[in-house]
């Protein structure tokens, strides 16, 4: 039971994470079709950013300066490199946004060093919220919980109250439609894509000190964020958000659940030795494969139900 | 003899290819250099791979991100063989494991082929990344098959020659490349020439239409990725046979990066761009990575660059002049060439520096390297290398605009000419030869 | 030849819960060149839809040579012997005008998914390729890129690719759309020779065009056929001049 509820809340952590990330890459893929590799590299200079503000000047103004410079930097992006790239269709833009990726990531290193930097949890926040049968749940966890849940208060607010959220979330489902009705879509492509990379770069913020600050965390987290946007399904917020929390849950829980298939396999009296056919699969454990999880559900979900959990149309 | 005709360029290339080695031979110690050949061997090998690559990108419109699957596992299949026909179990002749690769690559091509072909565009390009994924996180997990981290190792020395070669020396491992990149390269251009080829093309073009005529868009998707896989898997049969280690890193992300990028540099679509993307990418990563730490920077500088203005890839850009060429104009490119030229240079070389500068600071110091130029040593932590990398970067771009301009009226002018010489005679046949 | 080429039995078509295609029952007998005509939005283009398989039908049934089209794939329809055009130009832009004729030729000749046999060796098939385009008046655009041909010479590609199969039934989408006059007639004649001794259905807007080219024509008007006869009876029914006044009016 107790590993049980800290689980929940670290996976709930985690995934609410996930989701900051997650939310600005469904919003900018479902617009504007553009797969951004790059997102989570403005994740990984968020974190990065943060830290040498944190150095000077402290961590809560890094929580708003260190955002907004990605979303500056986001809106540099689409003004002067996608919208040049986009005439020549979406795998080029694709392309650029890996290529983008790719020289983040050598910049990172070159501006920061190969070895993960000190990006610690600010004092104020250092020191366990309370204990769950005898595990301390530190404070900053609340915290990241808070900004995440604040944060997304504001983009359902923003989409749901505002003139131009009710013209994003028409585009999201109709991309076409939207330029149809008048509006400048280059616009909001760009403040799209700064939002969207404000976002990461805040979820790098908190995400940063939580995790590891290195050069290596954008091409860690990449992937993941793709599976939860593919699994939540193109143009749906939601789903997004769902397959978030999902996707918290199961990297979190598959570290604490210590069993394999074999192990369910002699539940039913079925015993598995090392002749077995299989017996490699079959005995490995799930905090072994627990990495391996999310990449296994995108695969499934592809083949069976391209659309995702909640989506509006085929990825 | 008119085969000799029409296939001398492959023969020539060939020759070329042979004697190149020895204008690095050390004749004092009869030996060749091993590091050239090593070098040629993996561009052998990266083109074979590329190639196959091109097969999904190029031909068929596939974006995959995880093609290096195919190929790592072709390759650990090459190693099992090595090691089986090692322990006496079969019998191979060394020079068909890359076809045991082959095989290997087919065979997985089909099943993975069967779960991402149901997809395109987008979902395909996805799903073949969560593949890649997989298939390299399983590579560290699975003793039996993948080893884990350390990986197969072989011997490649057998004594099953057919033609009672040992493969000691990478003298011999390079004739063995070469032969096969030669067999996979004239293969695959082959195939673009069959039904399948070009239903691949038609796939590309208009997924719908292709229905239209009576094809199956998702068994010719399957087919081609299948193929695609055997092609993939004798490069990784070769890559075995030349480093005689498999490890994860021939599945991972960065190998299928590797080919994306090759065939992006070079030109997707055309047969020769994926080669001609190869040889830089691979002269970038293996030479330019002795002298800097910065070499993936300049390769996503130069694939961001490629991207944004030259979609077309290498070969396009050449394949630009080909008007220009035909109407003999060539000539008068020259001086519009050489005049954006030093702006164009005064631009790298501020790029480079600075680049290079950055990287000595942080990543340089923690190795304990120091910057140095023609023996002076460059201290990056004052100001003035700086200044001089910034002031040639500014000064070079807006010089190079400047250039430009005249590059483009000029270009601009001579296309229109040879574009009406070539209206005035007579329509000419011109097969698209990339 | 008691079987009807193509036949339409109470033919239904909803997208969402509007009824776009409300009952039609239409058989077509072999040989015959059948015109339908409407006004816009009347269903024509989703009727072919249906008939190609491009939408499945929502309910009622279709069979082309007398075989029911249910859960066919459109390329399966197609094996049939039935071919068709889209009203959109859709022809392979990055691929040569040879060869997307070519395209249209292969299966028909058996090629199947052969990936071993070099189509350039094969003189039948270049032989029968390099025909039908001087038929097509396109053999001097022969080696370019489609996507470069002008707008009339991509639609007679556009029938090109359709016939090139042989198929025996036909079917042509608004084949002389946006095409100037002189380019019609010569579309005209193309349809006429090259639907010689076949099926050919085809949706048309340009009534010269249909009533020099059909035995019989449709009518249909909101998803519903209003009628379906001669030429000349057409020109005379009532219901089909008030449908045609009426979006005029409209």
């Amino acid at each position: 039971m107790e590993v049980f509820v800290v689980s929940l809340l670290n996976g709930l952590v985690y995934g609410m994470l996930l989701f900051m990330l997650a939310s600005g890459l469904t919003l900018i893929l479902s617009m504007m079709g553009v797969l951004n590799f790059a997102h989570a590299s403005a994740y990984m200079l968020g974190a990065y950013f943060a830290y040498t503000i944190s150095q000077y000047i402290g961590f809560w103004p890094a929580l708003i300066i260190a955002p907004v410079l990605c979303g500056l930097i986001g809106a540099g992006i689409e003004m002067w490199g996608l919208r040049r790239v986009h005439q020549n269709g979406h795998i080029a833009e694709l392309l650029f946004t890996f290529g983008l990726a790719l020289l983040i990531e050598k910049g990172v290193q070159m501006t920061w060093g190969l070895l993960p930097v000190p990006y610690r949890v600010p004092e104020l926040l250092d020191f366990p919220l309370f204990k769950i049968y005898g595990t301390q749940f530190p404070a900053y966890r609340a915290f990241m919980l808070l900004i995440s849940a604040l944060m997304f208060g504001a983009i359902w607010l923003g989409l749901t109250r505002t003139r131009i959220g009710l013209v994003i979330q028409a585009a999201l489902t109709h991309p076409d439609m939207a330029s149809a009705l008048g509006h400048n879509v280059p616009r909001i492509f760009t403040l799209v894509f700064a939002a969207g990379t404000a976002l990461a770069g805040l979820a790098g913020v908190i995400g940063g000190n939580y995790q590891v600050t290195e050069p290596a965390m954008a091409f860690t987290m990449g992937p993941i964020v793709f599976v939860v946007v593919v699994f939540g399904g193109l143009g749906s917020l939601s789903g997004c958000f769902i397959a978030s929390i999902l996707m918290g849950l199961i990297q979190t829980f598959a570290v604490v659940f210590d069993v394999s298939l074999a192990d369910l396999l002699a539940k039913f009296g079925f015993v598995v030795t090392s002749s077995t056919p299989f017996a490699e699969i079959l005995t490995v454990t799930l905090p072994r494969i627990g990495a391996l999880l999310p990449f296994l559900m995108m695969v499934l979900i592809l083949v069976f139900r391209p659309r995702g959990l909640m989506g509006t149309r085929d990825t | 003899m008119n085969m000799l005709r029409r296939h001398w360029p492959w023969l020539l290339v060939l020759v070329i290819l042979l004697a190149f080695p020895f204008l690095f031979y050390d004749w004092t110690k009869g030996r060749h250099s091993g590091f050239v050949l090593t070098l040629m061997s993996e561009i052998g090998v990266m083109a074979i791979f590329a190639l196959s690559y091109n097969m999904l990108m190029g031909q068929a419109g596939l974006l995959s991100f995880g093609h290096a699957v195919l190929f790592g596992l072709g390759a650990y299949c090459a190693a099992h063989v090595v090691n089986m026909v090692k322990a006496g179990t079969i019998w191979l002749p060394t020079e068909l494991i890359p076809l045991a690769g082959g095989l290997g690559g087919l065979f997985f091509g089909y099943v993975f082929g069967w779960l991402v072909t149901k997809q395109r565009a987008t979902a395909f390009a996805m799903i073949t990344m969560g593949l890649g994924e997989l298939v390299s996180a399983a590579a560290l997990m699975f003793m039996a098959f993948f080893g884990g981290e350390g990986g197969i190792t072989i011997d490649r020395v057998m004594d099953t020659s057919l033609v009672g070669v040992r493969y000691t020396s990478p003298w011999q491992v390079y004739c063995l490349v070469l032969a096969w990149a030669f067999i996979a390269a004239a293969l695959m251009r082959l195939q673009t020439q069959t039904a399948l080829g070009k239903m691949a093309n038609a796939t590309r073009d208009n997924f719908e239409r292709a229905q239209f005529v009576g094809y199956d868009p998702r068994m010719v998707r399957l087919m081609q990725f299948t193929l695609s896989g055997f092609f993939a898997g004798i490069g990784g049969g070769l890559y075995v046979l030349i480093y005689e280690i498999v490890t994860f890193d021939t599945v991972s992300a960065a190998k299928s990066a590797n080919a994306l990028l090759a065939v992006y540099i070079g030109g997707a679509g055309g047969f020769f761009g994926p080669i001609l993307g190869t040889i830089v990418v691979v002269l970038l990563q293996s030479g330019v990575s002795l002298l800097s730490n910065a070499w993936l920077l300049y390769v996503g500088v130069l694939f961001i660059v490629m991207v944004m203005y030259a979609p077309g890839g290498l070969i396009g850009l050449i394949f630009m002049h080909l008007p220009i060429w035909r109407a003999g104009r060539m000539r008068e490119l020259l001086l519009p060439y050489a005049r954006a030229f030093p702006p164009a240079l005064l631009v790298l070389l501020g790029f480079v520096f600075m680049v290079e500068l950055a990287s000595f600071t942080t990543i340089g110091a923690a190795q304990g390297k120091r910057f140095t130029i023609g023996g002076q040593l460059i201290d990056t932590t004052a100001p003035m290398p700086w200044v001089i990398a910034i002031a040639a970067l500014v000064l070079g771009a807006l010089w190079l605009r400047h250039e430009a301009r005249g590059f483009r009226q000029r270009w601009d002018e001579l296309m229109e000419g040879s574009k009406r010489a070539q209206a005035t005679a007579a329509p000419k046949p011109q097969e698209a030869v990339a | 030849m008691s079987v009807s080429a193509v036949e339409l039995v109470d033919v239904r078509k909803n997208f969402g819960r509007t009824e776009i295609i409300r009952g039609v029952n239409l058989s077509i007998p072999r040989g015959e060149r059948h015109a339908i005509i409407g006004p816009n939005g009347a269903g024509k283009t989703t009727l072919f839809n249906l008939i190609s398989g491009r939408f499945p039908i929502t309910a009622g049934s279709i069979t082309v040579n007398g075989q029911s089209t249910a859960d066919l794939a459109p390329q399966e329809i197609n094996r049939l012997g039935l071919s068709r055009s889209f009203q959109i130009t859709s022809i392979f832009p990055r691929m040569t005008v040879f060869e997307n004729i070519r395209c249209g030729l292969l299966w028909s000749q058996g090629y199947r998914y052969s990936f071993w046999r070099l189509l350039g060796t094969q003189k039948e098939l270049n032989r029968a390729t390099d025909q039908l385009l001087e038929r097509l008046k396109l053999a001097d655009r022969r080696d370019l890129q489609a996507g470069l041909l002008s707008y009339a010479e991509q639609r007679a590609l556009e029938i090109g690719i359709t016939i090139a199969g042989g198929a025996e039934i036909i079917l042509l989408d608004e084949p002389t759309a946006g095409m100037s006059h002189s380019e019609t007639e010569s579309a005209v004649a193309l349809i006429r020779s090259v639907s010689e001794g076949k099926t050919l259905i085809m949706v048309e807007h340009d009534m010269s065009v249909v009533f020099g080219i059909a035995d019989r024509i449709t009518v249909l008007v909101y998803g519903e056929v209003i009628a379906s006869d001669a030429p000349a009876a057409i020109r005379g029914n009532a219901a089909v001049q008030e449908a045609y006044l009426g979006t005029v009016a409209a």
